[in-house]
């Protein structure tokens, strides 16, 4: 049924990769990345997803030593472009990290809507709706809404995972990277997040890297299966799932290596 | 077979902590910290000791709070005037610094380019290990006329047509003063706090970087909204240090203040610090109650230092932000 719509094209590699030094993380990748569509990104643990998801907002331009060829696009403009500022496509392009990342002497609060500040927003009466909405969506709000003001770096590791994501989301990206975002999460807190991507489809693209298949099957319509700084097989999630084409991605979902 | 396998790993406890080695350690590591607050302690108490006839006589307030010191009639003794001089020099360095050494920090350890901030550091701690007593003679051959000639002479005139009241503040624009010698002390701790800055600068985490990165922050965000924040425990106590070296300067200062011992002071015109009189009266005193009363300065001065140091690890402590979490 799916089928019947033809999937708008959001962001696209193409012969994607990634150095670090001589030493490449990731590839020659091509990927189509449909919008307000899930992707998940699978495989072994340096295999190179996180690599992959930071080339999309230009986080490698942060890394001393670190060089990517190949094309990024969204909406067809390139990523890469010198003339643009990757400022701008960070605004676009949330990320939700590996490690929690809250700034620690900063109040919960402010952490929320560190991005909306960013960009100007200042009335009160907004920011304080935008951040019980953010806090909510990460199912956070109901351990903190008495200690709002109390800092970011007072919180649990899980809560802090959960604060960077409200984070995330306050700013309302059109397209968020998730790089592990539930793996320090109990699993209330990780059913809240997968329900909380189930919600966000209808606006939101996501990429979301998961070592964790249920998670990937449950959440995705997308999944690519990356081995060794490669993409090894990309297609639908059901298809992966059901009937990969490759012997090796048929090997990791099942538990076999990894 | 397995028996054996079994037998190889178990290695004795003795041998893994290499008991006699880690005792050894520990003891000399122990004597050596208690070496360490002892001579601290002993200088204080030896300090007190040898001024102690000072304090007595003019009383441990009176002589704190005593504005004359008369070394060639009346033998009155006070430490106000000095303790005015390097608080007043200090606090001033401190603030003349502060942006400028954050401001060099923010440049060297954010903005310049590699080679550049390679530069940049290695300039500032071969400033930072200029002997004082190299700044103090640049400072009369050079620096002193200069300030004279181009500042404190001009704007005296100025006042006097113009601001009549402000004269008395200004005092004499004869170089050699308080302003010249706050400045210099800037000059001597901008690299300090430079130094200590930037070191905090490149312990905050490159996350924190990231994060606010990803938020769409610009270069100048990330630094107000991860860097400065992360690192400020970091920054408040290099900045406390610089005052500890700034209160405890000596050879710059004395060379350049004026060496005046009677308030008021005034912003051009000469006075004294606390340092500054130990140094340049030591060798003439010859009556008892003048040398004690010198003494008594030191353990005044060695006091205040060792606090603004507590007070410097205090700072860090309190305002450091560790495993990701501010305390
Ligand atoms: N900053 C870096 N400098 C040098 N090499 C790096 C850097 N980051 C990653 N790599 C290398 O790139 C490869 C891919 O790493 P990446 O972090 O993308 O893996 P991953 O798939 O996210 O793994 P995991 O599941 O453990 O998070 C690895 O071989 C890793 O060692
Ligand atoms: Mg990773």
């Amino acid at each position: 049924m799916d089928n019947v719509i033809e999937n708008k094209l959001r962001l696209e590699t193409i012969g994607l990769s990634v150095f670090y030094g001589e030493n490449p993380g990731v590839k020659d990748v091509s990927l189509k990345i449909y919008d307000k569509k899930v992707t998940a990104l699978i495989g072994p643990s340096g295999c190179g997803k996180t690599t992959f998801l930071r080339a999309l907002n230009r986080m490698h331009d942060l890394t001393r030593g670190a060089k990517v060829t190949g094309k990024a696009l969204i909406d067809g403009q390139d990523i890469y472009d010198p003339k643009l500022d990757p400022v701008i496509i960070r605004r676009k392009i949330g990320m939700v990290f590996q490690k929690p990342t809250p700034f620690p002497t900063m109040s919960i609060y402010d952490n929320v809507v560190a991005g909306l500040k960013l960009v100007g927003f200042r009335d009160r009466k907004l920011l304080d709706e935008v951040c019980e909405r953010s806090l909510r969506q990460s199912a956070l709000w109901d351990e903190v809404k008495d200690r709002l003001k109390t800092p970011g770096g007072s919180l649990s590791g899980g809560q802090q995972q959960r604060l960077s994501i409200a984070r995330a989301l306050a700013v309302e990206p059109e397209v968020l990277l998730m790089d592990e975002p539930t793996s320090s999460l109990d699993p209330q807190s990780t059913n809240r997040i997968e329900e909380l991507i189930g919600e966000l489809k209808d606006q939101v693209t996501i990429i979301i890297v998961t070592h964790n298949m249920q998670q990937a099957s449950r959440v995705s319509d997308y999944t690519a299966f990356f081995y060794i700084g490669s993409l090894i097989e990309y297609n639908k999630t059901t298809k992966i799932f059901t009937s990969p084409d490759q012997k090796r991605t048929e090997e990791y979902i099942t538990g076999q290596f990894g | 077979m397995s028996d054996n396998n079994t037998k190889k790993i178990n290695v004795s406890p003795s041998a893994l902590y290499g008991w006699l080695g880690d005792r050894i350690f520990a003891v000399s590591v122990f004597v050596l910290g208690f070496i360490v607050i002892f001579t601290t302690l002993a200088m204080a108490i030896s300090l007190y000791y040898e001024g102690s006839e000072a304090i007595t006589r003019f009383g441990f307030w009176g002589f704190l709070t005593g504005e004359k010191w008369d070394p060639a009639i009346t033998m009155e003794f006070g430490a106000w005037p000095f303790i005015v001089g390097t608080v007043s020099t200090s606090l001033g360095a401190l603030a003349l610094s502060f942006i400028p050494a954050i401001a060099i920090a923010v440049f060297t350890a954010e903005y310049a380019p590699h080679w550049l901030s390679h530069i940049i550091e290695n300039l500032v701690n071969l400033i930072a290990a200029v002997p004082s007593v190299v700044i103090g003679i640049w400072g009369v051959f050079v620096f002193t006329p200069w300030i004279r000639d181009t500042v404190e002479i001009p704007v005296y005139i100025w006042s006097l047509e113009n601001a009549p009241g402000l004269t008395p503040i200004l005092g004499n624009p004869i170089g050699y003063g308080m302003m010249t010698a706050t400045i210099i002390l800037t000059i001597m701790i901008i690299p300090f706090t430079t130094a200590l800055t930037v070191d905090a600068f490149r312990m905050v985490p490159k996350e924190q970087r990231e994060a606010a990165s990803a938020l769409g922050a610009t270069k100048w965000e990330v630094i107000r909204m991860a860097v400065i924040p992360y690192s400020r425990g970091g920054i408040l106590a290099g900045t406390m240090l610089s005052l500890g070296r700034a209160i405890g300067e000596t050879m710059a200062v004395a060379m350049l203040i004026g060496n005046k011992n009677t308030l008021p002071f005034t912003l051009f015109g000469p006075g004294s610090t606390m340092a500054s009189v130990i140094v340049n009266e030591f060798r003439e005193a010859v009556e008892n109650i003048h040398l004690t009363s010198l003494m008594a300065v030191g353990f005044y001065l060695f006091l205040i230092s060792l606090i603004v140091n507590l007070a410097a690890a205090y700072i860090q402590r309190k305002y450091a932000v560790t495993g990701g979490r501010a305390v």
